[in-house]
């Protein structure tokens, strides 16, 4: 079953406060997500991330287009109250304590006091926050706030979770903690839709992501799919510090250090370069493929568009 | 559904009762504690008239200042510090977000009138020694200032849901400005003729009748207040609120949030 469908949903605002111009800050988006997915939404800032999430949520409308969620409307409390929804650099109720908030939020929710009175202090547990449950929020760091967004978006035992830069504000051990915490919920079934720009955290976590950069979706796939489609590469390292001229034509990006230089260049260059080598008497001490990354893919697919962006600039 | 508003009212009081908001119980309680102690002194035999009248205007001063300064803060405060993201991705529709605020707002002013009365009744005490059965008729004046209160609260629930805190403290505090001269505003449409009669008439009857409800010179007089008017302005009072309320609603619903 689809737990997230997304049929052609646009967005479009009216800019400048005399003369109103159209600013479209996302295109026609269709986009479909299995239940059970971890679903990575990428895209570099200002993308159209936030603002997608956003028509998800209800909190804006759509100029065109619609979207469901487990089957159901965007405007239906009874899927709302299924889902879980943690904003890009969250912000709560200052004068609460993380208890308070985190009861206040179930009472929101629907989820009974019974109930509550056991996910409050297992949530707390779960995000590391029981120590400072009884502890005002104005006097929590980022990253603390961070973790209450978490606890406050799976309170209730959402089928779906959707997570707006989750891993923004956490220190390497908080970023740990949160993936371990998605995979979690996938364990339990659940489907996470999270965007982010910090790829290696996609890479990991995810079964399959979209790519959209100014606010127009550019490729949607496992990781493994899409990376497999780019020119693979190869790392040469040599001794010595000489780099041969007839290499700079192959496109070789050199790292030269005291004693050895590494070379990066694409496989189709690998037997020219080796025979450019054995020609200059140079020895080899590694070929090794270098394995193409999320990232490197994501260069590929944004940096044209950025460079035409800025160039109809 | 009623959950739901009565959590979003019961939070909407706690945050006033945390940001000292009732903190202004300590200025009135001063003021009234020196007015009686002075008006015993200064005034003889209208110590009860003075004491009344300042009693309740300060109840109703103070009351008109926190409305509309809590008032247009609870949806512009809710939608800068995106408080409201987290609270509308929830099975909480928009409408039931803003009765809430306007519930736990209202309650907290009741709160804070009552607590005033309190005051008013002992300064009262303290200059004439003994209650008399028409002080009973301070607790109309007392309903219709919570009345005048719950209006205000829903008109500057109606600004802030389309303008920002700064100008919808200009609308409310114009509009209450107004609202106490609604007599004199209806009496001058009434000798206008022709369209701009129309056109008073129709400003007149569309800005709150606040001048209704203020009986404050009555009561302190010792006159009563007929059953009609109370029944009357307590009609007029939640039919305003309820369609300033509406209009929030309409407004509020549209809104795509920054």
């Amino acid at each position: 079953m689809k737990a997230i469908e997304i049929l052609g949903l646009e967005k479009t605002y009216n800019v400048g406060f005399w003369r109103k111009r159209l600013k479209r800050a996302l295109h026609p988006l269709h986009l479909q997500i299995e239940e059970g997915e971890i679903f990575g939404f990428l895209g570099p800032n200002g993308a159209g991330k936030t603002t997608t999430l956003k028509l998800l949520m209800g909190l804006i409308s759509p100029t065109a287009g619609t979207a469901r969620i487990l089957q159901r409307p965007l405007d239906d409390p009874a899927m709302k109250a299924e889902i879980g929804f943690l904003p890009e650099q969250p912000y709560f109720y200052d004068y609460l304590t993380a208890r308070e908030l985190l009861e206040y939020y179930g009472q929101l929710s629907g989820v009974a006091a019974k109930e509550r009175s056991r996910k409050v202090p297992e949530m707390l547990d779960r995000v590391g926050l029981r120590a400072s449950a009884d502890v005002q929020l104005r006097k929590y760091s980022k990253g603390m706030l961070q973790r209450v967004g978490l606890a406050q978006a799976i309170l209730h035992d959402p089928k779906v979770v959707f997570l707006d830069e989750p891993m923004s504000g956490l220190d390497p051990m908080g970023r740990r903690e949160v993936r371990d915490l998605m995979e979690q919920l996938k364990h339990e079934g659940k489907t996470v839709f999270f965007s982010t720009h910090i790829l290696s955290d996609a890479e990991a976590l995810c079964d399959r992501v979209a790519i959209i950069h100014l606010g127009e979706l550019r490729k949607v796939g496992a990781v493994a799919e899409l990376t497999a489609g780019v020119q693979g590469r190869i790392e040469l390292i040599w001794l010595g510090n000489q780099t041969p001229g007839a290499l700079t034509t192959l496109g070789v990006e050199y790292h030269v250090s005291k004693d050895t230089v590494r070379a990066i260049l694409p496989e189709s260059a690998q037997e020219a370069a080796l025979d450019a080598l054995r020609r200059e008497h140079i020895r080899l001490i590694s070929l090794t493929p270098v394995r193409v990354s999320l990232e490197d893919y994501f260069v590929e697919q944004v940096k044209p568009a950025q460079a035409n962006a800025k160039g109809t600039a | 559904m009623t959950s739901r508003i009565s959590s979003i009212a019961f939070n909407t009081f706690r945050e006033a009762v945390r940001d000292r908001v009732l903190y202004n119980l300590i200025a009135f309680a001063v003021l009234m504690s020196g007015a009686a102690v002075l008006v015993g002194q200064i005034s003889i035999g209208i110590e009860r008239l003075v004491v009344i009248n300042l009693g309740l205007s300060a109840v109703s001063v103070f009351g008109i200042v926190i409305a509309i300064f809590i008032g247009i803060g609870l949806v512009s405060k809710e939608i800068d510090k995106r408080t409201l993201y987290t609270m509308l991705s929830r099975p909480v529709r928009r409408w039931e977000f803003l009765l809430g605020k306007f519930f736990g707002l209202a309650g907290t002013l009741t709160v804070n009138t009552l607590l005033m009365a309190v005051g008013v009744f002992g300064a009262l005490l303290y200059v004439s020694k003994h209650f008399q059965s028409s002080d009973a008729w301070l607790l109309v004046a007392l309903y219709f200032i919570v009345l005048q209160l719950l209006i205000i609260t829903a008109l500057a629930l109606l600004f802030s849901s389309f303008s920002s805190s700064l100008m919808s403290a200009v609308f409310a505090f114009s509009l209450y400005i107004i609202g106490t001269f609604a007599s004199d505003l209806r009496g001058f449409a009434a000798m206008t003729p022709g369209l701009a009669g129309w056109l008073a008439t129709g400003i007149a009857y569309l800005v709150p009748n606040f001048s209704a409800l203020n009986v404050i010179n009555l009561v302190a007089h010792e006159q009563r207040v007929s059953g009609q008017l109370i029944a009357f302005n307590s009609i007029y009072a939640f039919l305003y609120a309820g369609m300033a309320l509406c209009g929030a609603v309409l407004i509020f619903d549209r809104r795509n949030l920054k």
